[in-house]
């Protein structure tokens, strides 16, 4: 049987077989509340424990209510959603997880953006039936991610995210009954565990006991201190969804409104990283170039295929998990770590002050950024090449806390010289964005001729992993794309046994790319809205004169006043890097 | 091979191990060859005989003798007297309590007399560890027909006419769901015996194990046989020690003999069998819970359908089995699945075996047919209660059980009669309770457990048991107040109809149960401040009369805490505010002069 006749609250319907009560109620407008289920359709990712027991709905002839969440439809299903022996056990439910839970609603991370706090309004919560002991955990605060433990209500969205999606299995629940709770295994802290910092964790906690570090405090402090000169660089997906913070649809560009809030926040200059993202692609994509005429010259030792090397989150990955394998991915650094190492060397001279006078501010889609800015090989006599790197979401909140009315400021244009970039650079805010910029230049100098199109279809999309071939002119280029660390882990697997079949192969750890980012303004399960996100994407990449990182001038006259040539020496000293194995 | 004249039975279960069986057998040994009577007396390390209380236990073939509690200091007088000289040991048999005769025979003992034992039929009576005993018993056989003779549907048809249910506590047609496996298609299958036990005080899956792992190895195969697997795993708790070494030795054996591995009985047949350890988590018990415990993951039950029959152990078609449920299988396929099911009642065919314990003359392991009455499990094979004392309620179906009063006791036990009755069979845990015990110091006591055991996966058992026991704690501290008797039934009732799996969808059952039956005794706690059966430290009130004292000062000097004051010869006083309601003033005042309120 295809189809299942089904009722649902007195409504007759037709749904197919395998559809869930919850899939069929949201079908007529009946929306089952749900607090531990999630699903981001497209990208394969749900999760789906039946444990929070919030949807739990009346079947007739059922001895027990029922899961809407994960229970299928029958044939002459009769489904009560709103009965009372329904609402009086979905709301009991809900004052059990609420006695366990800090009441400090006023003054949480994510009060306004708490889907607890959401549920209990919806559920109208007016009184705790069932006060008890509360679990206390202590804090762990790690360089990008703050764990608040007490505040776990265990629906285990992020121990899904961690073990499922990204297989990296820092988390899980530990403990049994009452005690049980989500952590690193024997309670360590996350800075002593192999966690990459993606913050997929972070960015689907319902409530607020995963959080990333809040740094706008000492962002106000830098701004307010005459003596230094605070600029800002801005990653192409922040613009993509800042808006979202401000009551805007997912997948509205704000570019000039996030220039226009920058500046009167009171940064010096306001840059983007996505002129840093046209270095990397001459950096990097001049790399895979030399390391593809070494192999079609037969040299066997040549490491292919060459990796990218942006997301702090998957650098981290391999060099805890495929440590053997470290010289396989690119050197370059990430756009923001060479923005950084820019700014406080080529910037700071043209400025003529020390690079201890200049505070250099990320606003980035990622908390990862946050450790990747820490990590000691970017810091010169210890003062780091990027001081401070803030989430969307921190920027947002900084807006807020400053006063702006956001949605009615007037669109501003980037400083230069480290504000111009391409369409190259912007797309690296989606999965398949970094290989396409790359193949864009790297075709251009290989062949010596000009792209016949620009645009490249096969790179883009959601699927988990990808693989196209680009004609480099008769040499047949062969492409890998992953997103999430448990594709990426497949493609490295590969790799590992000689499997491989690719030259080159872009990474990135989270879903759908930086406008997945671990610091974006929630998703809340809604995969449309990085669906927008990616149109928006694409769509500044087509607003773009120029769209082709080697053309850009600023980038052109960088290397003509201070770097020289691509993978020149000093490239390679301030855009380049090394990686470290990190599994003792 | 030695045709002996006598064989001695010695339990080496774990119980009568605990209490030097093993020096009994060994004290055997050395007098049986200081006698030179090696070849006459044989010495046979058998399983549980299920009469816990009076072990250890040796029984004496063949004329049926029965040594209860005997010690190694008497094994040289049942040698002398009873093998030498065939003069029975009185003092050593067992005594009827009502009719203070010595009975020789065990057959005639009350324990026994209403017993059938189907899934115990060789407990007590063969060595475990050698096959040849259980293939002397007919072991192997029903395997061997199996193969021979009767097709996978044929069995499956035969087990499903038998009646047979799950012994693990879920009562679910054994044949059917041994059809559903079979009927999923699969390149791999697997037969999996659940053997994580975890009811406080049952062990009838452990006597199994320790006294006829075979019985359960050779339904496996047939499981096998019948689903179309060639894999079986056996989830045992890592305590169960004993039983581990049984069943590492059947496997071992089985294999030498043909009987597991490769074309077993040269009918093209595979079957081997492994052992997966378990941490003794009780809610590992749950099919889903073990298959994931067995797989490497944490021990924790997911949603059901997928069944285990459709989407098992690393994600193929799964058939899981308890125990009990395993070891009557070869019986129904030897003596036929008629003659299985014209025992019990109408719905639950066959017999349960209970471990009884609790206030009761008899504690140990029982098997009776279905539909017996907890009247006569308790005072005719349990013998009644201990010391004389009035019966108060029976818990049955383990920790998770409803109490029962004595209402009750003339309800027939089956699967549904006890559900009907707001408890439930469980696994067969059957714990007897008196006059003394306080029920919401019992309910909140099973609380207490379940919450320690719950996985913590859903959101009714994680907390909501952790609420219930926080009111239960208030009540027996005298702290609670009558509203909380309403919020335990309405919270006991979400946390049954909202919890994912069966401990929480039943563990309030002892709280409603003891509300319905005894909620007197809530009352008395909350309005009166007392607990009727003098269990709540917290309501307890020791005085002095002061009438009745003569100022010996025993009280006095006997008090742990000082807070009984007074001068010689004159009345003493206590302390309220430094009592700590120990009772050692009660029990030493030779005047009754301390009253309890």
């Amino acid at each position: 049987m295809d189809t299942i006749n089904l009722t649902i609250d007195n409504k007759s319907i037709v749904v197919k077989n395998g559809t869930t009560i919850l899939e069929a109620a949201s079908g007529i407008g009946v929306h089952v509340p749900t607090l531990c289920h999630m699903k981001l359709h497209d990208l394969n990712i749900e999760n789906k424990p039946g444990g929070c027991r919030v949807c739990v709905v009346e079947v007739e002839g059922r001895r027990n209510l029922a899961p809407a969440c994960c229970t299928e439809v029958a044939e002459g299903m009769v489904v009560n959603t709103h009965s009372i022996r329904a609402i009086n056990a979905r709301r009991t439910v809900m004052e059990l997880i609420l006695s366990d839970h800090p009441a400090d609603c006023l003054i949480c991370a994510k009060s306004g953006n708490c889907e607890l706090q959401d549920m209990a309004h919806q559920l109208g919560i007016r009184e705790i039936h069932y006060q008890g002991e509360q679990s206390h955990y202590r804090e762990d605060t790690s360089p990008a991610i703050i764990r608040e433990v007490d505040k776990c209500i265990m629906c285990r969205r992020c121990e899904m995210m961690c073990n499922e999606v990204q297989t990296v299995g820092v988390l899980s629940a530990i403990n049994r009954g009452f005690n049980s709770v989500v952590s690193p295994a024997f309670e360590m802290n996350l800075d002593h565990s192999v966690c990459t910092y993606c913050g997929q964790c972070v960015a689907v906690c319902p409530t607020g006991a995963l959080t990333e570090v809040d740094e706008t405090g000492n962002v106000i402090r830098a701004l307010s201190d005459p003596s230094k000169t605070v600029i800002v660089q801005t990653a192409p997906a922040v613009r993509a969804a800042l808006g979202e913070e401000f009551g805007m649809e997912a997948g509205t560009l704000v570019t000039g409104k996030l220039v226009a809030s920058l500046k009167q926040l009171g940064f010096d200059y306001v840059f983007d990283t996505d002129f840093a993202a046209d270095l990397t692609i001459m950096e990097e994509g001049t790399e895979l170039l030399n390391r593809l005429s070494k192999h079609l010259s037969g040299d066997k030792d040549v490491k292919l295929p060459i990796l990218t090397s942006c997301c702090p989150a998957w650098v981290k990955f391999f060099e805890h998990q495929f440590p053997e394998m470290k010289d396989i991915p690119s050197t370059a650094r990430s756009p923001q770590q060479m923005f950084g190492s820019i700014a406080k060397t080529y910037f700071a001279d043209k400025l003529g002050i020390n690079r201890e006078d200049l505070v250099v501010v990320s606003i980035m889609p990622c908390v990862a950024k946050k450790y990747e800015c820490g990590r000691e090989e970017f810091k010169t006599n210890d003062n780091p090449d990027v001081d401070y790197a803030l989430t969307t979401r921190e920027l947002a909140a900084l807006i807020k806390i400053s006063n702006i009315d956001f949605r009615t400021l007037p669109n501003e244009t980037f400083d230069n010289p480290l504000g111009e970039s391409t369409g190259a650079a912007v797309i690296f805010g989606t999965t398949g964005g970094v290989i396409e910029a790359a193949v864009r230049t790297a075709y251009e100098i290989h062949t010596k001729k000009e792209l016949p199109r620009i645009d490249f279809a096969e790179l883009r999309g959601m699927e988990g992993i990808r693989k196209a071939t680009i004609d480099f002119d008769g040499f047949p280029l062969k492409i890998g794309i992953a997103h999430g660390l448990g594709n990426a882990r497949k493609l490295l697997e590969d790799i590992q046994a000689g499997k491989s079949e690719f030259h080159a192969i872009e990474i990135m750890s989270c879903p759908g790319g930086c406008i997945g980012g671990g610091g974006q303004p929630y998703h809340h399960g809604n995969a449309e809205v990085l669906k927008k996100r990616q149109m928006a994407i694409y769509q500044e990449d087509k607003n773009k004169v120029i769209r082709k990182s080697h053309e850009n001038p600023y980038i052109i006259e960088l290397y003509e006043e201070f770097l020289g040539e691509p993978m020149s020496e000093k490239a390679h000293h301030l855009l380049h890097t090394e990686y470290f194995d990190r599994t003792e | 091979m030695s045709d002996y004249k006598m064989h001695l039975l010695i339990c080496s279960g774990t119980g009568c191990k605990a209490s030097e069986s093993e020096d009994i057998i060994n004290s055997f040994t050395s007098l049986i060859d200081e006698f030179g009577l090696e070849d006459e007396v044989q010495i046979v390390r058998t399983g549980c005989f299920g009469f816990c209380e009076k072990g250890p236990i040796v029984k004496v073939l063949p004329d049926n003798t029965f040594y209860v509690r005997v010690s190694p200091g008497d094994t040289e007088e049942i040698l002398k007297e009873h093998i030498v000289k065939g003069r029975t040991v009185q003092r050593l048999l067992y005594t009827d309590p009502v009719t203070n005769e010595n009975i020789s025979d065990s057959k005639g003992i009350g324990f026994y007399k209403k017993q059938i034992r189907i899934a115990l039929r060789n407990c007590g009576f063969i060595n475990p560890e050698n096959i040849e005993e259980y293939i002397a018993r007919d072991g192997y056989m029903a395997l061997g027909k199996c193969l021979a003779e009767f097709t996978p549907e044929e069995t499956i048809q035969e087990i499903k006419e038998s009646g047979l249910r799950g012994r693990g506590g879920g009562g679910f047609p054994t044949g059917l769901k041994w059809e559903i496996t079979r009927k999923s298609e699969a390149d791999q299958k697997y037969v999996v015996c659940n053997a994580d036990e975890g009811d406080p005080g049952a062990f009838m899956d452990r006597s199994i194990l320790e006294g006829d792992p075979h019985s359960v190895l050779e339904a496996m195969a047939i499981c096998g046989y019948c689903i179309g697997a060639d894999k079986g795993l056996v989830y045992i708790r890592a305590e169960y020690p004993l039983a581990i070494e049984r069943l590492k030795t059947a496997i071992k054996q089985a294999r030498e003999y043909g009987l597991l591995g490769n074309d077993i009985m040269g009918a093209k047949f595979n079957f081997d069998i492994e052992l997966r350890y378990g941490a003794g988590a009780f809610v590992c018990g749950e099919e889903t819970a073990l298959i994931h415990s067995m797989e490497g993951l944490r021990g924790e039950p997911t949603f059901k359908p997928p069944f285990p029959s459709v989407s098992g152990y690393m994600g193929k078609p799964t058939n899981v089995n308890n125990v009990e449920t395993f070891a009557n299988i070869p019986v129904i396929l030897n003596k036929g699945a008629n003659w299985f099911n014209k025992i019990g009642t109408e719905k639950s065919k066959g017999t349960k075996v209970f471990a009884l314990a609790g206030k009761i003359n008899n504690v140990g392991l029982i098997e009776v047919p279905m539909g017996t009455t907890l009247r006569e499990v308790i005072y005719d094979i349990g013998g009644g209660i201990k010391n004389g004392k009035e019966f108060k309620s029976v818990q049955t179906g383990g920790p998770s059980g409803g109490c029962l009063t004595k209402d009750f006791l003339d309800t027939p036990i089956d699967y549904d009669n006890l559900i009907a009755a707001g408890s439930m069979m469980g696994s067969g845990g059957m714990i007897v309770m008196d006059e003394d015990d306080c029920m919401v110091s019992i309910a909140r006591f099973y609380l207490e457990f379940t919450l320690e055991e719950s996985c913590g996966k859903c959101t009714p058992c994680r907390v909501g048991n952790k609420r219930l026991h926080e009111i239960l704690d208030k009540i027996t501290k005298g702290k609670g107040e009558v509203e909380d008797i309403e919020r335990l039934r309405v919270l006991s009732s979400v946390i049954k109809d909202a919890s994912l799996c069966g401990l929480g969808q039943s563990s309030p059952n002892p709280v409603l149960s003891t509300i319905a039956n005894f909620e007197n005794e809530y009352l008395a706690h909350v309005n009166d401040g007392k607990c009727p059966a003098g269990q709540c430290k917290a309501l307890l009130k020791y005085e002095i009369a002061e009438d009745l004292c003569t100022g010996c000062t025993l009280c006095f000097r006997n008090c742990p805490v000082g807070a009984i004051t007074g001068e010689r010869r004159q009345p003493h006083f206590i302390d309220q505010s430094i009592c700590i309601k120990c009772g050692v003033c009660f029990e030493k005042c030779k005047f009754d002069a301390i009253t309890l309120t």
